[in-house]
């Protein structure tokens, strides 16, 4: 039995947080109580003065196997998450094969049980091959077990077939994640549009590009009724049509990813590649709105958007450059120091947007600390401030443009059913 | 005389006293420009690289001869557009390039930012001629340089910069060395042609182009790209040239000593008639002159810094 002894608790079922013991045994919680249980376990974690909460959950992320294992594996990736504090993550389909047919779903499972840290969740391609097409096999996705699907990487842009694809996931109630991009509108641009792309002679994105999609995406799930999550939310038009879609009835929940509230377009400056993201990073105006969408639960929860490359997709002319940042193991410190530190949502809250609240939109198991389920818990310590290193990175890949940045917040210990993963710096 | 940084990548982060300091070296270049035997030796013994991924007659060739007439040795690579994204790596070209003994490299490239990427890859000194959309500072301070010759200074001037400014590296670098230097700059052009955001760094936009000519100093009429039209920015260039092409009717709204500028080349009867292209005021032939000049100056003051730094360490 293992014991996580004296640390301050938050369940995420109550709002406030408790000290006291949770013991473990078997993979599972078997016991929480505001009373020593070291007594009762043969193995301790001293958490005096850390926090305890349920494992996070990332519903989007990239772990690039296979086709791209030069950029990340499974392997990689999850240990990548085991060091963030995530103890079940989704992957996004656009592999090479795309993930859109149940062997692909199966070969993945397979991998991540063989060599994966924390719990892989696959999520299926909306379209065959991501083509925008043709339907993919999604009944015998869902039983082969994805917890939703997603053309991500691209959009769905012929409307019908979106509409399509709602009404046939929606009769299980699969959620479709819509990246959403008017591709004419995006065109070749490769920053946001603006004061600084207008400087950097770069060719802009304009946030309408997102917003058309976003606007379209709600009003066909609320034709359809089918259950909608838009993925990565960036601009302050897209929160407000969310807004006004959630206040009409629509099922529609959404995610953002930390860049987009602790990083904006002027990071850009210098033709640094690793700023370089898709939705790109906004205006300072538009990080002041996904704040607000965080704290008015208009945005539901946090997820990443972890997209490892390789260096010399980077280290090249930033019109060239790969899109995407290497997520996982900045994801909780970012949050931490740019939303709690800054009174924009309490660690509570915080710890709904990244495990509590994905558990219950996707279905995943976790979210809680409970007895009877599953030990998936990240312990971590809120006092400790550190710089930002690329290079001590589990993730192939180093793409992050926080490098070299201070923030507070530090996981320490990772458990997955039940059995410690990461363990203050050492995967295990 | 020197310049502080290793790299001429840009006018937006360049202070004025830089600027004054190659302008008032191009003085000194021009007069040996126009002498019976223009070499001198001011480089001698450096070997300069032309590395060009766009064509460009005019800008390398004058970058070459700037370096012939200070006695550098120059070499020209070449390497089409189409190898930018497959091929060796322009780290990979700049440092092999680097390591046959160099000391400046000259970079024109299509997409922004590229001379930036090499100046932070190498340790020689990098000059931007051009990259992509940014900048094409040289361009700049020709323009600059031909300002302050018929104009004695430009401070205070009205600019009007008219044309495709989205698209435009030149309205760029003279955007950020007028308003250094300050100019007022003026802008007119197709809204769809117009990147937002210019009224924050202090640029005038008009949506008018008479209202943007009139009582001006300098009007500078940018190249229109044929692609414009075909990617639907442009109705057509024939619309383009009755409504912003410069003329006689909209050039006597400026000031009768307005100077009248083109980075060239030019688009006859598009950008410009015929008629103002070879008229008094036009100082587009001028243009050329003045650009070895400036190139010279700036080739000096680069390689006379490294020369110093060295000297630090020997
Ligand atoms: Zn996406
Ligand atoms: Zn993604």
């Amino acid at each position: 039995m293992l014991c996580i002894h004296n640390g301050n608790i938050i369940d995420g079922k109550r709002k406030d947080f408790y000290q006291g013991d949770i013991l473990i045994d078997k993979g599972k919680i078997v016991e929480i109580s505001c009373n020593n249980l070291c007594y009762k376990a043969e193995k301790i974690i001293d958490a005096k003065n850390l926090w305890v909460m349920p494992g996070f959950i990332d519903v989007h992320c990239h772990l690039r196997e296979p086709g791209f294992e030069y950029k990340e594996d499974i392997a990689s990736g999850t240990r990548s998450a085991a060091a963030g504090g995530f103890t079940s993550i989704a992957c996004m389909p656009n592999t090479k094969p795309t993930i859109d047919n149940a062997a692909m779903v199966n070969f993945i499972k397979m991998k991540a049980a063989q060599e994966g840290k924390v719990k892989v969740y696959p999520i299926g391609a909306i379209t065959k091959g991501r083509e925008g097409k043709e339907l993919t096999e999604m009944k015998e996705l869902l039983e082969a077990g994805v917890i939703a699907l997603s053309d991500d990487g691209d959009p769905v842009s012929d409307s019908r077939i979106m509409r399509l694809a709602l009404e046939y996931a929606g009769q299980w109630g699969l959620p479709l994640i819509s990246h959403c991009e008017d591709k004419s509108l995006a065109k070749d641009g490769v920053m946001n549009e603006g004061i600084i792309s207008t400087m950097l002679g770069l060719k802009g994105i304009p946030s309408a590009a997102e917003e058309i999609m976003v606007a379209r995406d709600v009003i066909l799930a609320g034709t359809t009724g089918a259950p909608l999550h838009i993925a990565h939310v960036s601009t302050k038009g897209s929160v407000e049509i969310i807004r006004k879609a959630k206040s009409m009835g629509i099922k529609v929940t959404c995610e953002t990813a930390p860049h987009y509230f602790s990083a904006d377009e002027k990071w850009v400056d210098g033709y640094d590649t690793n700023a370089k993201v898709n939705p790109p990073l906004r205006t300072e105006e538009d990080v002041e709105a996904i704040k607000k969408g965080l704290q008015d639960g208009t945005i539901d929860i946090i997820a990443t958007d972890h997209a490892p490359h390789h260096r010399d997709e980077k280290e090249i002319e930033y019109p060239l450059a790969a899109s995407g940042i290497s997520g996982f193991e900045t994801a909780f410190a970012l949050c931490y120091t740019n939303l709690v530190t800054e009174n924009v949502i309490s660690l509570v809250e915080l710890v709904n947007k990244m495990s509590t609240i994905p558990a219950r939109i996707f279905k995943i198991h976790g979210g809680t600390l409970e007895v009877g389920k599953a030990a998936d818990i990240a312990i971590v310590n809120l006092k400790e401030e550190y710089t930002i290193d690329v290079q001590g990175f589990y993730s192939k890949g180093k793409n992050n443009p926080f490098h070299g940045k201070k923030v507070k917040g530090k996981v320490v210990y990772t458990i997955v059913q039940g059995k410690v993963v990461y363990d203050d710096g050492k995967i295990i | 005389m020197t310049l502080s940084k290793k790299d001429f990548l840009g006018l937006r982060n360049i202070n004025c006293h830089e600027i004054n300091e190659i302008l008032e070296t191009a003085k000194l270049m021009k007069y040996t420009l126009v002498k019976n035997n223009k070499k001198t030796s001011y480089l001698q013994g450096k070997t300069i690289v032309t590395l060009f991924y766009e064509n460009s007659t005019r800008t390398r060739l004058s970058f070459e001869l700037a370096s012939k007439y200070m006695s550098a040795s120059v070499a020209n690579v070449s390497a089409s557009s189409s190898s930018v994204a497959k091929g060796e790596s322009l780290m990979d070209t700049g440092r092999t390039i680097e390591r046959m003994g160099v000391d400046v490299i000259i970079i024109r490239h299509p997409l922004s930012g590229a001379a930036h990427l090499l100046a932070r890859n190498v340790n020689v000194s990098v000059i931007n001629a051009g990259d992509g959309m940014n900048e094409h500072p040289t361009q700049a301070l020709l323009d600059m340089f031909t300002m302050c010759e018929k104009k004695g200074g430009i401070q205070g001037l009205q600019v009007a910069i008219i044309g495709d400014i989205l698209h435009s590296r030149v309205a760029r670098s003279n955007i950020w060395g007028l308003t250094t230097m300050g100019a007022k700059v003026r802008v007119a052009g197709p809204s769809t042609l117009m990147p937002p955001g210019l009224e924050d760094i202090g640029v005038q936009v008009f949506s008018n182009v008479e209202d943007a000519i009139r009582d001006a100093d300098v009007v500078m009429a940018l190249r229109l790209q044929k692609e414009r039209q075909e990617s639907s920015l442009l109705p057509s260039i024939r619309e383009y040239s009755k409504v912003y092409g410069l003329n006689k009717e909209r050039i006597a709204l400026a000031r009768k000593d307005v100077l009248i500028m083109h980075p060239g080349p030019i688009n006859r009867g598009v950008e410009l008639t015929s008629h103002i292209a070879d008229c008094v005021n036009s100082t587009i032939n001028e243009q050329v002159t003045n650009g070895v000049a400036v190139r010279m100056a700036l080739l000096y003051l680069i390689t006379r810094r490294r020369q110093n730094s060295n000297a630090l360490y020997s």
